[in-house]
């Protein structure tokens, strides 16, 4: 991706405006996702490593302090521990998780903390702009963004105006949107639709083409607040967006579905549509991130299992 | 990628899946455990008759035997046969509820067994694993829970039907094992014993099948399957009561005209190529994953893949761009590995078919987009392939061939889609692709095929019929239309007709066509000359003369001539064809309404001329004056009932799991051609005809030979009562020359024909030139006056033909 990410292109409703989703068709799409590919043996543990360097790590609660931050990014920079790297051979391999992504008031913590471990290099991602609900004024919200830059965030997860897209305002949202990509400047954008409140697949699609026009360099599924998080149906209208945009523009986007991601398999599913759909190049940290918390302690597990044989205990693993 | 040792982390951009192959030990322990040898399943147990030829069971993949199963010769198909005749004793005797016993028992078995069946399945036959795990188990084992509740419920809900007898069931090579499940179910529900065929190169699952309904405790007998035996030396054996066949339409062809006149019933559902429509108000993503099931599912082959892809023009270039991009993702390989898509086709032969085919098209200017190169496949795989610049009239479109090959040209407007979509003998399925509702529901009301999906392909469920329509057969598969298939009229008696068909039947006008007698009148002799009342035949609207200008006299019962009518001909056949087809298609659109509105009409003028047709009637046929009253009013209390039965019938509403409606529609067959018998030569005319036209189907009407004075005359009620032109045609003649030549037309959809039983052999074996519907009494008389044999259900079942349309429903997701 280029230096400044996706400039974004003029608001242009013939992008969406003739968008017709079928959402049976597409749930039985994503229903066989899981079983046309599948995944195995030394293959899969390769699936899970890179499973592990395309997480968010994530923490965005209230009672988040510098401790349990900081102990969030010192797992992102060891996720996996050393002996079953060695057991697994790829000890000498840089692995970490794609990002962290925390609240604007814990980046600064979160940037200490990384630079602590030895590892400034692992961008650290946050929220903005009146997350999870985006109910205040544009200006707080464009503020917000700018204060988490200016901490060091290089990754802005932002949230869109559901107001806007329910009424179908579309280049309201893109407007809104706009400032919030220059709000960013160099750092990278995720907008995120918070899918479980549009109401519809057809909006799902608009919304990720408004972003996406108006600058987005990831679109990203769901806040994790709302009632439905990331689910495959979703994910295979905005990936579907993703490919159409790339059509028309030349210009690659990113995907990130957050929320509701638990297990290494269906990390390795999330894995396989981006490359079924989109292509191997969308299976790398670059342009694609899996926002998510506990995930990363399955994938541990099961390359512990693969590397010994052995189900692990979780007090086995290192808290992270 | 494989064998790599360690892990490959960050080695490159790509992920690879590597191999994840299915286990077969459980499919080789089944075959172990019968010593890789299966001989005929006969009364429950394993026949294994010394000195019979062998036939080796291959893997499709390898080519490796993986059994050998003995050829049946016809010493193993009587003693089959016999033994399936005396099972149908005890096991039709049995209560419903019993039977429903049985059936859940071997549900519930077949689900304990599911992942065997579905490797069986996929080691057998080439099918992807992920196909047989997904569908075809899950699918057949439905099939025997559903059926279970209609065994419980055959008392109450089929009433009137009975059993068939011995039900021959010849299982294709496609799918074998949800197309075995489908048919036994329901002819084990409603109480017939089965002599399973099944295709003679893999028999495995449905052996498989057999053995797991056995040690489900189902009676010896009442499920044999035969092995390895050529369908028409089994169809030819005495004791069958019924063959239902779904194959070749080649084989179909042999087979009806093999078994015309015997007695023995068909059912027939024949191959062919469905077609998919895709519209610009669709979500073009959807409908490309639609294709790669619709073309791709088994590698295209099964009855309904559906590889003809219409698309519309303003969509055309961008559907075909997205389909290729999908094209280049699927893979092809070995059937176990859970990451192909597509294994194996069924056998060299379909692959030389379709690789010539494809070539051929090649050289015709076609472009073809496949998921890899023929060269890099594997043994008798022939890759997924796309198929552009072609047209209608392309071999490559026009050939029914199954395999995984779709081709695709384009269209302008709906109705555009509609007449290409039609444009074929053949009837199986199809699927619409648009979001705009009023499209998607006129589009499948008019496709002639039994199956529309909307939004979807290849979505099944025993609660729903799937089966054939036009040239591609008349069977039903599921559903409670389905159940037809294997039950007839309680009064009907077995019937068995020995000898050959007469190829001469009506080919040659019999004589007596020479100036004769006086017309008798109601006056004495000497009178002077009678008024000689000019019947001419009816076609199109109004009265003809025959083209063959020539009379036929018609004579009483004390051989005194009463009258003439015309001797039509073919010709005249031809002109009324003509006149019907036109017709159909705004009488089968016309509201059930409008249509008994028409027919209560013809009975109140038939009733104001009651007194003419009884004089009419006795002075034909010499019965008593007030036998002929009450014929005359029983065939106006006919028309009644059938004016009823107009807006009664319409179909209903199917119980699938699937969320959405599967809506059935008992839609009109078509142009039906009636022979009418000599018995109650009004009211047997009237009780055919009505139903028929009851149910929006235009006739032509071939009164009794004998006496067709009161239905030819019939004409004048049907001038006054406002039925459109075309819709009722009568043809007097002689009978056997009509029939004969309403048999032979391709643009006949039915015959029913009610003569003699060297004429019903006849109808059945001209059937085949177009496999329309044949009802025939084999010469045997139907009391028309009784309620149970002159109307009912059994005239519904034969005047419509089910159409189920899906209409998958959803768009709340979340909030």
């Amino acid at each position: 991706m280029a230096e400044h990410g996706n400039l974004g292109c003029e608001y242009d409703e013939s992008f969406f405006k003739d968008v017709r989703i079928n959402l049976p068709a597409v749930k039985r799409r994503a229903a066989e996702l899981g079983s046309r590919r599948t995944v195995k043996k030394h293959w899969q543990a390769d699936w899970q490593l890179r499973a592990v360097t395309c997480i968010d790590l994530t923490t965005l609660a209230g009672d988040d302090t510098p401790s349990n931050v900081s102990r969030l990014c010192f797992k992102a920079a060891h996720p996996v521990s050393t002996d079953v790297l060695k057991m697994l051979q790829v000890d000498h391999k840089e692995i970490t998780t794609g990002a962290v992504c925390v609240y604007p008031n814990q980046v600064t913590a979160a940037k200490e903390s990384l630079k602590m471990v030895g590892k400034p290099s692992i961008p650290v991602a946050s929220v903005a702009t009146g997350f999870p609900c985006g109910q205040t004024a544009l200006a707080p919200r464009l503020e917000e963004i700018k204060y988490a830059v200016n901490d060091g965030a290089t990754e802005i997860d932002i949230v869109i105006n559901r107001t806007y897209a329910l009424a179908g305002n579309w280049k309201g949202v893109y407007d809104e949107v706009r400032q919030m990509k220059q709000a960013c400047g160099s750092a990278h954008m995720k907008t995120i639709l918070a899918t479980g409140e549009l109401g519809s697949l057809n909006n799902v699609y608009k919304a990720s083409m408004v972003c996406m026009m108006a600058g987005a360099d990831f679109i990203k599924t769901s806040t994790g607040k709302e009632g439905v998080n990331a689910t495959f149906v979703v994910a295979l209208v905005m990936i579907r967006a993703i490919r159409d945009f790339l059509q028309r523009t030349g210009i690659r986007v990113g995907f990130k579905p957050a929320g509701g991601i638990r297990t290494a398999k269906d990390a390795c599913v999330w894995l396989s549509m981006m490359k079924e759909e989109l292509g191997d190049e969308y299976t790398n940290p670059r342009l694609f991130r899996i926002g998510a918390s506990t995930l990363l302690g399955d994938l541990e597990r099961q390359l512990y299992h693969f590397a010994t044989g052995v189900y692990p205990s979780v007090v086995e693993m290192p808290l992270g | 990628m494989a064998g790599s040792a360690g892990v490959g982390i960050l080695a490159s951009d790509e992920l690879c899946y590597g191999s994840a192959a299915e286990s077969e030990s459980v499919a080789r322990l089944w075959l172990d455990k019968h010593n890789k040898c299966f001989g005929q399943f006969v009364n429950g147990t394993w026949n294994k008759t010394e000195g019979r030829a062998t036939v080796d069971v291959k893997k499709p993949t390898t080519g490796e035997k993986l059994a050998t199963v003995l050829k049946a010769n016809d010493e193993d198909i009587a003693f089959a046969a016999d033994n399936s005749k005396q099972a149908f004793k005890s096991w039709s005797e049995l209560s419903g509820h019993a039977r429903a016993q049985h059936l859940y028992s071997i549900a519930r078995n077949l689900q304990k067994h599911q992942s065997l069946l579905a490797v069986v399945e996929a080691v057998s036959s080439g099918q992807p694993t992920r196909e047989t795990r997904g569908l075809s188990a899950p699918a057949a084992i439905r099939y025997f829970y559903h059926n279970a509740g209609w065994a419980g419920l055959m008392e109450e809900q089929m009433r009137g039907w009975k059993p068939y007898g011995v039900i021959a069931i010849v299982v294709p090579a496609w799918l074998p094992l949800v197309q075995m499940a489908g048919k036994v179910a329901s002819a084990l529900a409603m109480g017939n014993t089965v002599l399973v065929i099944p295709p003679a190169s893999d028999p495995l699952s449905c052996l498989l099948l057999a053995d797991i309904c056995s040690q489900a405790g189902l009676p010896a007998g009442v499920l044999n399957v035969v092995t390895g035996a050529d369908v028409m030396r089994v169809a030819a054996k005495d004791g069958l009561d019924k063959i239902v066949f779904a194959g070749s339409a080649s084989e179909g062809k042999a087979l009806r005209q093999m078994t015309a006149g015997s007695g023995k019933d068909l059912s027939l559902e024949m191959f062919g190529r469905s077609s998919v429509l895709v519209f610009e108000g669709a979500d073009l993503d959807s409908a490309v994953e639609g294709i790669v099931e619709a073309a791709f599912f088994n590698s295209g082959q099964t009855f309904y893949t559906g590889s003809r892809l219409l698309i519309q023009e303003t969509v055309y270039k961008a559907f075909v761009q997205k389909l290729k991009a999908r094209i280049y993702k699927l893979t092809v390989g070995d059937n176990l590995d859970k990451n192909v898509d597509q294994g194996p086709l069924l056998d060299d032969q379909t692959f030389s078919c379709v690789a010539s085919l494809v070539e051929r098209a090649k050289a015709e200017g076609a472009e073809v987009v496949q998921a890899c190169d023929l060269s890099t496949v594997r043994q008798n795989s022939f890759p997924p392939t796309l198929i552009t610049n072609v047209q209608t009239s392309s071999e490559i479109y026009l050939k029914e061939v199954l395999g995984p090959i779709v081709v695709a040209v384009p269209f302008r407007t709906v109705k555009e889609s509609v007449t290409i979509a039609n444009h074929t003998p053949f009837g199986l399925a199809a699927s619409v692709w648009t979001e705009d509702l009023t499209v998607a529901l006129e589009v499948a009301a008019l496709l002639q095929v039994s199956t529309v999906w909307v939004n979807g392909h290849h979505m099944y469920d025993a609660a729903s019929g799937t089966g054939a329509s036009k040239a591609s057969g008349f069977g039903r598969t599921g559903g409670k239309e389905g159940l037809y298939e294997y039950v007839k009229p309680s009064w009907q008696n077995r019937l068995i007709f020995d000898g050959e068909v007469d190829k001469k039947f009506g080919s040659a006008s019999s004589p007596n066509l020479l100036p004769g007698a006086q017309v008798a009148s109601g006056g004495s002799s000497g009178d002077g000359p009678g008024v000689d009342k000019t019947y001419k035949l009816f076609y199109g609207g109004g009265q003809k003369r025959p083209d063959s200008g020539a009379s036929r006299p018609v004579l009483n019962r004390g051989g005194t001539v009463v009258g003439y009518v015309p001797d039509g001909g073919r010709k005249d056949i031809r002109n009324a064809v003509e006149a019907a087809v036109k017709a159909v298609g705004s009488w089968s659109k016309k509201e059930g309404h409008g249509r008994a509105q028409i027919m209560y009409y013809l009975a109140e003028n038939l009733e104001s001329h009651k007194e003419e047709y009884a004089a009419l009637l006795s002075t034909m046929t010499g019965q008593e004056l007030s036998s002929s009253a009450q014929e005359v009013q029983q065939a106006v209390q006919r028309l009644f009932y059938w004016a009823a039965y107009c807006d009664k019938y319409g179909g209903d509403l199917q119980e699938t799991p699937f969320s959405g409606f599967t809506v059935k529609r008992h839609e009109s067959v078509g142009t039906i051609g009636i022979v009418c018998p000599d018995e109650a030569p009004l009211l047997s005319f009237i009780s055919l005809m009505a139903p028929a036209i009851s149910r929006g189907n235009p006739v032509i009407a071939v009164p009794s030979g004998k006496y067709p004075m009161a239905a030819l005359g019939f004409q004048q009620i049907l001038e006054t009562s406002d039925v459109p032109a075309g819709v009722v045609n009568i043809l007097t003649g002689d009978s056997d020359v009509l029939a004969r030549a309403l048999a032979e037309h391709h643009d006949i959809s039915a015959v029913w024909y009610f003569g003699s039983e060297a004429g019903s052999r006849y109808m059945e074996f001209a059937s085949a030139g177009n496999f329309k519907r044949t009802w025939v009494n084999y010469g045997v008389s139907r009391d028309f006056s009784s309620p149970e044999q002159g109307q009912g259900p059994e005239f519904l079942y034969q005047a419509t033909a089910s159409k189920c349309i899906w209409l998958p429903m959803g768009t709340i997701f979340a909030n």
